[in-house]
């Protein structure tokens, strides 16, 4: 991928950014910068969007504070047109092998859904489910769990 | 002559090198069993076996030279250790013995009595050279005093192992009056690493854990892989490129092939009872579909269409029917289905969500996986295919994923325990074993921590 292409891709998603929304600036490369995290980058998602959302146990409903996250998202892959990314479904332990396959699956096509209905194209997004095969956090308490049900996006 | 009823050993993966590599002969029997034909001579209660299993001395093969003499105590070692695992054999200790097995003609049975033991193994082990081994072995009921078996093996040095194994099922199959599950394999999930960051690679080793080898070098994540009925292959789920996709491996080449082509993951492979097509689930978004897939033509046919998530299907063993796990209706529970898909109807009702039902070989019991809602606390189970009979093998925080030895006997299934604190200390995942009474919960040790375990067909 050159360079060329990249700032292309960036100053058509701004302009089409600005176009539905009041811009928003202030949101990305001031601090960004200051912290050395490269616009667009995972850093960037990580840091100052939030590259997960959170579910029940058992479920695959988004939660108001996950379609929070995801509506910023959405913002942030607006402004980064270029940027395409995984979406990998988890889920905690309780529950057997195959079955959270299923859920985690159901769990990253509801994110992915969440942002294609905000304009996301899907050609930029893929999904991934890992069941309960990847858990963030490896304790097994209620705690854990909680962080382990999710749907975290990756720029690929 | 004794009628003598060998066992198929034609294992897959030893065929590659000749078929007729194990020659079965009958040698001169000395007495016959009243009555011959297939009965065994002393038959047990199975179900009673908990108390009372059968006492079998199993005394070290002779030899006429010194690694002859080796050889007959290391395949004495594996008969014992098989049975024994079994839970349905009390073994004699040597101590007890008043004379060895050693020789080959009719041992005196008198001097086995005072032991206590019911049956007595005699045998021999012959350096054939050219890399070749010979093994006699007897089986002798000790009271009435006759022999119940005599079988002569030749095969490849290498192979001991796999007779010793063959000559227990013998052992099993002539006193218990069922067949034998011991020269089979298991394969498995081995997992090393941190949690968050597990390297996991497909394992085989012999179902008493020896001859333990990794399959896969770790690069992708693995998961599920179960054993094809009558060929040496294992039909696996792997995350290869990041495409989670169900994949056959064949053990003779070690090739992996990617089994059909959909939009969505594929996973919760299973053999059907022919080998002919395997059952599977397709994720659509929503949940996922169980589908058959053919495996010469890859014509694939879609089962199930419930906009919920269909998974972990499995045949039953005439092939006419198929128990999967669905939450349709809610929670996660246990539907049977015809063969060709529809008049789904649920058969578990008990305290829980029910997963990864597996028939028996038999036919009359289908094994699963329950748990409570918001806690872990996991439970094996069996119940009739009308979802009758109820009963639960073995409870932890986690067992999952159980699979029949062939005999529909006993069941393996993995259980981890509990980590602790925000680094999960303590964690552990293992393969455990139990017979299908409850009893008899062993663990099968191996190098690494393990799950996912599918037991082989005999032979295989």
């Amino acid at each position: 991928m050159n360079v060329k292409t990249l700032g292309a891709f960036a100053a058509v998603a701004l302009m089409a950014a600005c176009s539905s929304k009041p811009p928003a600036a202030p949101e990305a490369t001031p601090t960004a910068s200051a912290a050395g995290i490269v616009p667009g980058s995972q850093e960037d998602l990580v840091a100052n969007v939030g590259d997960r959302v959170f579910y029940d146990f058992n479920r695959s409903t988004l939660r108001p504070d996950a379609k929070a996250t995801l509506d910023k998202q959405a913002a942030w892959l607006a402004k980064y047109g270029n940027v395409n990314v995984q979406i990998a479904g988890n889920c905690d332990e309780r529950g057997t092998e195959e079955y959270n396959l299923a859920l985690g699956d159901r769990r990253a096509h509801a994110a992915a859904n969440y942002l294609r209905a905000k304009g996301v194209a899907g050609a930029r997004m893929t999904t991934i489910s890992y069941g309960k095969d990847r858990p963030t956090a490896q304790g097994s308490d209620e705690q854990a769990w909680a962080q382990n049900r999710n749907a975290i996006t990756s720029v690929r | 002559m004794n009628p003598i009823s060998t066992p198929s050993f034609s294992r897959r993966g030893l065929i590659a090198g000749a078929a007729g590599l194990l020659a079965a002969a009958p040698i001169p029997v000395l007495a016959q069993q009243a009555g011959g034909s297939d009965a065994p001579s002393a038959v047990i209660d199975v179900n009673r076996a908990r108390t009372a299993p059968i006492p079998i001395a199993v005394p070290d093969l002779g030899g006429a030279d010194g690694a002859s003499e080796q050889m007959g105590r290391d395949i004495a070692g594996v008969i014992s250790n098989d049975l024994a695992r079994s839970g349905l054999f009390r073994m004699i200790d040597h101590a007890a013995f008043i004379q060895s097995g050693a020789s080959g003609g009719t041992p005196n049975l008198q001097n086995w009595r005072p032991t206590g033991a019911q049956a007595l193994v005699t045998g021999s082990v012959q350096m054939l050279g050219g890399g070749q081994l010979r093994v006699e072995f007897r089986l002798w009921d000790i009271l009435p005093g006759t022999q119940i078996q005599g079988t002569a093996y030749t095969t490849t040095v290498g192979n001991w192992r796999r007779i010793a194994h063959i000559m227990a099922d013998v052992i099993y199959e002539r006193l218990l009056g069922e067949k034998g599950y011991f020269d089979t394999r298991i394969v498995y999930v081995s997992a090393t690493g941190p949690r968050d960051r597990r390297t996991k690679r497909l394992a085989i080793m012999d179902q008493d854990s020896e001859n333990n080898r990794m399959l896969t070098d770790g690069r992708w994540l693995v998961l599920t892989p179960r054993f094809h009925p009558t060929r040496d292959l294992i039909a696996f789920m792997s995350y290869a490129n990041n495409r989670p996709r169900v994949y056959l491996f064949d053990l003779q080449t070690g090739r992996q092939t990617q089994l059909g082509e959909f939009p969505g993951m594929t996973f919760a492979p299973r053999f059907a009872p022919d080998g002919n097509s395997l059952l599977m689930a397709v994720s659509n978004g929503e949940g996922s579909d169980i589908v058959s897939v053919d495996l010469h033509s890859r014509a694939s046919r879609r089962l199930t269409n419930s906009g919920s998530i269909d998974v972990s299907p499995c045949y039953s063993p005439d092939g006419s029917q198929i128990v999967f796990a669905s939450d349709r209706g809610g929670d996660q529970q246990i539907y049977v289905m015809g063969a060709g898909g529809g008049g789904a109807r649920r058969i578990s009702y008990g305290n829980g969500r029910y997963g990864t039902p597996v028939w028996s070989p038999r036919g009359d019991l289908i094994a699963f996986t329950r748990y409570a809602g918001d806690t872990a606390n996991f439970a094996i189970g069996v119940m009739h295919p009308d979802g009758s009979g109820e009963r639960i093998l073995s409870e932890g925080w986690m067992v999952e994923g159980p699979t029949f030895a062939p005999n529909g006997r006993v069941l393996m299934f993995w259980r981890e325990t509990r980590g602790s604190g925000s680094r999960g200390a303590g964690f552990s995942s293992r393969l455990v074993s139990v017979d299908i009474t409850g009893f008899n919960e062993r663990v099968a040790p191996t190098p690494t921590d393990a799950s996912d375990p599918a037991w082989s067909p005999l032979g295989g």
